[in-house]
């Protein structure tokens, strides 16, 4: 395992060595600036890693760092942005259809059952009805809905949603799958059980992936990267290498390893949530003062 | 002993069984006050005389030939209010400056006692079943067009989303997101706007005296057959509940998720 005491240039050393093999994806110094003149707001501030081939990357930080702004910069659905995001030699500027994205909102279709929900991208492709739906079959085997096919939304639990969602993104077989806290609206322990179904499948499909959270414990039940971004403007503060044994299970969260990661990672977190959250006191008691 | 997986019969039919209920229970009620003289029976008839005065509209007054017309000068100005408009609706939602534009017109013509303007409607296509048609036509079609704006602008941010991460074209876009997504409020919208057209159908054919039931409804006041006009009453109802069943049909069709 990795020394959790490493600084942040030895753990840049060794991401950047495991990223170099294969990089899937480039960003590099990205800005994301909102707003003009004196009122500009710089969201994302000259943001760099990369993922390679088979990672699972999550970013994580608190309210307010820009991390949802890189997630629609990464998927294309904020073509405006300075430096590049490279899928191969392709910069990122409209939608990739080698990105495959999970939004952090239900999103499921409710007029449309599990399985033409799954088979929905596919439909988009012209793939025949008896050939999507065999792919669409295999990935709702994947994600564990097998007996839901004809269930419609509204039947479903707000986890079971979340798997249609990610089955409905793993079907047209997308070279980076982008999760926008995909698991925040559900309880813990549902949470833990699909970070271990999510662990399975990206080890099944060796699927490279990047997940934007908050939450620290997914964060590391899930990644072989994390990348520490920093309060208002969005920086990388640190990436750190996550070595806990794959395959890897929800069990790993009761272990000595994984509780010093959570710590490391919240002693860099602390500091930019707790200027988040005085952000946010002031600009309310600025508003109270203006009421 | 009930089926395993089928639904009790009281559970399945206590709605329907309540309704009626409900609907005998206030009739009853009717029946008492009117023959009691709390209700003064030349203002409303009691219910048994309304009950007995079916036989005589059904075989005098040629019911079936009215309930017809009044249907289908309905179903010709229902058709045509969801053709026009859920298209104007869509426009509207895909240029935003009409909407700015247009949008409280289009909320004030739904308010407009348009059944009013029948003598401008009379000029310009005479004393005729077009007129009627119409006139249900222009007060059936405001709803219809704001309930479109509002279900495809209601649809969700993350959904839009969703097409796009896909590449969707505009065109996807709306058929296979926005516009299932819009749906239950468009059926609401239609669902006024039917209300609206039926309303005008009978009462253009009460006032310029033609056609179906509307004219049948004027004859038998005009004669002071009280029983009959109520009875005639019940059977625009007949007409109501035909086309919201219709309606409900084709609704649980293109929404099996509802």
């Amino acid at each position: 395992m990795t020394s959790l005491s490493s600084d942040s240039l030895s753990a840049r050393t060794a991401s950047a060595s495991l990223a170099a093999s294969a990089p899937a994806m480039v960003i590099d110094d990205v800005v994301k600036r909102f707003g003009r003149g004196t009122e500009v707001v710089t969201a994302v501030d000259h943001v760099s890693f990369n993922v390679a081939q088979g990672e699972f990357v999550s970013v994580i930080g608190p309210s307010g760092c820009g991390k949802s702004t890189l997630f629609n910069i990464i998927g294309g659905l904020l073509g405006d942005y300075e430096g590049n995001v490279l899928i191969g030699d392709e910069r990122i500027s409209a939608p990739h259809p080698e990105v495959g994205m999970v939004f952090q909102e239900e999103s499921t279709f409710p007029w449309r059952n599990v399985i033409d929900n799954v088979a929905f991208p596919l439909e988009l492709q012209g793939v025949a009805k008896s050939e999507r739906m065999d792919r669409a079959h295999h990935f709702i085997d994947m994600v564990g809905l097998a007996n839901f096919e004809k269930n419609y939304p509204s039947q479903l639990s707000g986890g079971m949603k979340q798997r249609v969602s990610i089955a409905r993104t793993l079907v047209s077989q997308p070279k980076i799958l982008l999760m926008d806290e995909p698991f925040a609206a559900l309880d813990e322990q549902t949470r833990l059980l699909l970070g271990d179904k999510i662990t399975q499948i990206q080890q099944q499909l060796n699927q490279t992936t990047l997940l934007i959270t908050h939450n620290l414990t997914e964060a590391v039940q899930l990644s072989d990267r994390i990348v520490v971004m920093t309060y208002r403007p969005g920086k990388v503060k640190r990436i750190v290498d996550i070595k806990l044994a794959r395959p890897r299970t929800s069990d790993v969260v009761g272990s000595d390893a994984f509780g010093h990661y959570v710590a490391e990672i919240w002693n860099d977190l602390r500091e930019e949530a707790s200027r988040g959250m005085a952000d946010s006191e002031s600009a309310a008691s600025r508003r109270g003062a203006h009421g | 002993m009930a089926k395993a997986g089928a639904i009790p019969f009281t559970t399945r039919w206590m709605p329907e069984m309540f309704g009626i209920g409900t609907l005998v229970v206030a009739i009853l009620i009717f029946e008492l006050l009117v023959q009691s003289g709390v209700v003064n029976r030349f203002i409303i008839p009691p219910p048994s005389d309304v009950f007995l005065a079916f036989e005589r509209v059904v075989m005098e007054e040629d019911i079936l030939g009215r309930v017809r017309e009044t249907a289908f000068e309905m179903t010709v100005a229902g058709v045509a209010v969801v053709i026009v408009g859920i298209p104007i609706g869509a426009l509207l939602y895909r240029y935003s400056i009409w909407r700015r534009a247009l949008e409280d017109w289009i909320g004030a013509l739904a308010a407009a006692p348009i059944v009013l303007a029948f003598p401008l409607f009379l000029v310009l296509f005479g004393r005729s079943s077009t007129t009627i048609i119409v006139m249900a036509f222009f007060h059936g079609l405001a709803p219809i067009i704001l309930k479109t704006v509002e279900g495809l602008t209601a649809t969700r941010k993350v959904l839009i989303n969703v097409g796009r991460s896909l590449n969707m074209t505009s065109s996807q876009m709306f058929w296979k997101i926005l516009f299932p997504s819009a749906l239950p409020v468009i059926f609401t919208g239609i669902r006024l706007s039917w209300t609206f057209c039926l309303i005008t159908v009978v009462g253009v054919e009460f006032l310029i005296n033609l056609g179906g039931l509307g004219q049948l409804i004027n004859d038998l006041a005009e004669r002071y057959d009280l029983p009959g006009t109520y009875a005639s009453i019940c059977f625009v109802i007949f007409v109501s509940v035909l086309f919201f069943v219709i309606l409900e049909r084709i609704e649980s069709w293109l929404q099996p998720a509802r």
